[in-house]
Parts: structure tokens; sequence; C-alpha cells
């Protein structure tokens, strides 16, 4: 669906679930699993319902995730690095995970 | 504009009579010229309780309140409907809020069938846990000494060691040596508590005027007149429910209320799918999976303000006891001001040179909140307290300990 404007960067490796995926140096977390065509990064605690990045600005708070074990980070404001573990979020968190 | 009153359930504790009167039939002969036969003043938790009995009595009642910036501690509370520890200096206590426990989910059913909303009652029993042999030995002393006092209602309330703690909270930290457990403990969703009181005595035609704080209170010609910015309110009875501010209330109308407000401090976790089945004093976790953690104490009264350090250290008391926290994410810290009577007990009052002026206060405003609606409201509008019920409420006792 989204398509790179330009060589945006060196290639990262992430995990996202566990599966590799390739973002680029300059990316977000947002824009990696944007880039990556991942359909949803949580569901809502209350309804259920799926969420994508919206406002890719850290207003909307619609884009959290569990970066490197942190749950709940707002994935448009936090740059890529090589090895990073993102974890989608379902429903609501487990505690202690 | 009344809804009629739906007929009592059953499970009620308290005393019913006259439930079913319908508003045009109250007895005329109470009346005077007022627009009102009840006027409470404070539309937090214990007025609008304390509003919505009165209207089930067939009242006409106004609900004189502050605006959005009162200082309402109905906004700020933990919401425990809590039984343990309640009575050590007062054994009455004990019995009072088993009772209003006992009724609680008659009350919230009753709500659910006036205003379709749910306050998510629950009493699964509750929890006072200990991070030290020493916490747990005061604990065990404490609850001794209460169940020593004369007249003290036994509540069944057990000491249990880490092991037998486990099996019922099974996330507890290694910190934690024991607790004790009381099956009588609950808690509620606080803030759908306030507003689904709002709706119900919307319902019922109970007249509710924000923004109308009562600067002054007098009785004349058997009426109450009571001043507020906007206007003068009149009423045959006046029920003060305005939390610390009945300190400089109840003297217009001669009765007393000694209170001594006091800070609290909560931080709120983002939503956890659930994992603590029984509320614990300090910790708890509601019905829309947040995490609620706070106990803490302090003597000061400025409601805007937050003290770091405490709710750092309820925070760490919090992940000591429940590791699993420690990963959660904070979303909201606040602070409140807890009403508080001078020696923590209630107030229940009825002036003798004011005949028809009422004090309806105390600290726990949602435990007591089925006794206010279904014992005390009932008491307001036959117009005399029940001694046998309530005596031991009575601010006379502060006289006692000042002659000391």
């Amino acid at each position: 669906m989204f398509k790179r404007l330009a060589d945006a960067g060196a290639v990262v490796a992430l995990t996202v679930d566990g599966k590799p995926v390739q973002a680029r140096s300059c990316d977000t977390v947002a824009a990696a699993l944007l880039a990556a065509g991942i359909d949803r990064c949580r569901t809502t605690p209350v309804t259920g319902a799926p969420r994508l990045p919206y406002c890719l600005m850290g207003v909307c708070f619609d884009c959290l995730v569990t970066i490197d074990g942190v749950g709940s980070r707002q994935a448009c404001l936090v740059p890529v690095h090589e090895g990073m573990t993102v974890e989608t979020q379902q429903g609501r968190r487990e505690a202690g995970r | 504009m009344a809804a009629s009153p739906p007929t009592l359930q059953s499970s009620f504790g308290g005393p019913v009579q006259g439930a079913r009167r319908m508003p045009s039939e109250a007895p005329q002969e109470r009346r005077g010229a007022s627009e009102f036969d009840v006027a409470v003043v404070g539309g937090g938790l214990v007025g609008v309780a304390t509003a919505w009995g009165l209207a089930r009595e067939g009242c006409r009642v106004v609900v004189l309140d502050e605006g959005d910036r009162a200082v309402r501690a109905s906004r700020g509370n933990f919401a425990l409907v809590w039984v343990q520890s309640k009575g050590l200096g007062l054994a009455p206590y004990a019995g009072w809020t088993i009772r209003s426990s006992n009724a609680w989910e008659g009350f919230a059913q009753t709500l659910k069938e006036e205003t379709g909303l749910d306050v998510c009652f629950q009493r699964p029993g509750g929890f006072h846990l200990s991070l030290s042999e020493r916490e747990l030995e005061a604990r065990a002393n404490s609850l001794k000494r209460l169940h020593n006092q004369p007249g003290i209602v036994d509540y069944k309330t057990e000491i249990m060691d880490h092991a037998q703690v486990a099996r019922m909270l099974p996330d507890i930290g290694l910190e934690v040596v024991g607790g004790s457990y009381c099956p009588l403990d609950g808690h509620v969703n606080s803030l759908r508590l306030f507003r689904t009181l709002h709706t119900a005595i919307k319902a019922r035609g109970v007249t509710y005027l924000p923004s109308h704080r009562v600067e002054n209170i007098t009785r004349e010609g058997g009426e109450f007149r009571l001043t507020t910015a906007h206007r003068e309110i009149r009423a045959n009875r006046v029920a003060l429910a305005a939390g610390n501010a009945n300190m400089h209330l109840a003297p217009m109308v001669g009765l007393e209320c000694p209170m001594r407000p006091e800070r609290g401090q909560i931080v709120v976790t983002e939503r956890l799918r659930p994992f603590l089945r029984h509320p614990v004093v300090t910790l708890r976790q509601t019905d829309e999976g947040t995490v609620m953690i706070g106990d803490s104490k302090e003597e000061r009264t400025d409601p805007a303000g937050l003290t770091l350090g405490v709710s750092a250290t309820e925070a760490e008391r919090a992940v000591r006891m429940f590791p699993v926290l420690g990963s959660a994410n904070v979303v909201r810290t606040w602070s409140a001001i807890r009403v508080m009577t001078q020696d923590g007990f209630p107030i229940y009052d009825e002036s003798e040179s004011h005949p028809g002026a009422f004090t309806v206060c105390c600290h726990s405003g949602v435990t007591l909140a089925a006794n206010h609606a279904l014992t005390i409201a009932p008491m307001i509008a036959r117009g005399a307290l029940d001694k046998s019920l309530v005596a031991p409420f009575s601010a006379r006792r502060f006289h006692v300990q000042e002659a000391g």
C-alpha cells in the first residue's frame, strides 16, 4: 500500500511479533510497520477494534506497540534500531509481559 | 416528570417503610409553603445518595451543589466498599458498615433497573497485605483490638500467611509475608456510581442546582432559607451533605461537624488483562482493567498539589506486592481531599435548636452510600433519626473527649 519515495538510508533489521522485518535507518517504528504492510498494530482494550498509526506525530495514540519489552509506546515517536523487537498489542496488556 | 418509584427489593437490609408512596401522596400536613420538602446541601456521593433515597420516599427534593471546580472527593476516591478495619475505637461503626455492605448488591441492582447503568459492584472479599513480619504483627494486633471491643460484630477477618494469600492472589511477590482477608470487602466503579446517582435523581424529579453554593442558612417561620449567589431556596427540612464544608454549615443550624480534611494520592496504570481477583486496600484492578494504587494520607489540603515522593512510594510498594506491575505504564496520577471527621467516624445528627436540620457526614461515601439512600434518607423523610441505629454517630461524642 505504501511506497518509499526514495532511498531512506541503510537497511535495519527488526522483528515484529517474532517475524523479521526490514526497515530503513531513518524510519520510525510506525513508518516501518506501515511500509511492511502490517495491517494492525494493536486492538483496543475495550472493544477490540483494530488500530494502525494514524496521525504520525504523537497526538492520536493509535500506534501503541510494545517495543523492546516496554508496552504501549508510541510507534510514531520512536526511531528504529538494529535488532529492535516490536510486538503488536491485542486488547488489554497482560500484567508482567 | 418524576418516574413512578419501583417496588423495593426484598434484599435490602434497611427500614423501607413508606417507600412505595407516590410523590403526590406525601403528607400535606408536613408541608409549609416551601417549594421543597428537603434541601440537600452538597451534590457529591453522600448528597445524591441521600437525595435519591428522599425522592423514593415521595419527598420534593432540591440538591444545592457547587460547580465543576468544587473540591469533590466523589471524583477522586478509591472506590472500595470496605469493611475490614472499620470500627476500631467506635464498635457500632463496624455494624453500620456491614449493614451498608450487605445492602449494596440490592442498591446497585435497583439503580440499574432505574437508570440502565451498571456501577459494577463486586464483593469478592478483600486483602490488606503486609511486606514485613512487623507489619503483619501490627495488622494482627489491630484486628485483635478491634474484635475485643464490647458489642462488636465479628466480621471474620482472617490473618493469612504468604502461601495462603498466594492461593487467592497468585501474583503476589516474595516480599509479601501475609495479610488479612475479609470476605465482606468489595469495590465498585465509583465514577459510574456518581453518574448513575445523578441520572437516578434526575429521573425521579429531584431539582439539581449546580453553582448554588450555600452561603448561609436561617430558619424562619418554620422553614429553612438557604442563601446562594443566585437566589434564596426555601425548604421545610435541610440535610447537610457538603463533606468538609459541613464544618462551616452545621453551626448555622445549631449543629456541629468538626472535620480534619486530609489529602490522598492515587496512581493509575494502563488497562491490563484481569489478574487481581480481590481488591487490596492499597491497590485494586477496576472492571475496566486499570489498576488503581494509593492509600496515602497527608495533612495537606491543597487539591491541586501532588507530592511526587508519595506517588513513588505507593508505586514502589505496589510493585513489591505484585512484581508483574513493574512493566505496567502509569497513565494518570491525582490527588484528592478526603472528607474526614475529626475522629474518622460518621456524623449523623438532627438539630434541637433548628428542628428539621440534619447532618449526613462521613469519610466513606462509597461504602455507606447504600445506608444513606436506604436507611438515613427515610429517617429524614420521617423527620427524626432512629436513635437505635445512629445515636453513636452524633457529634455529641466530641464533647466528652474535649472535656478530658
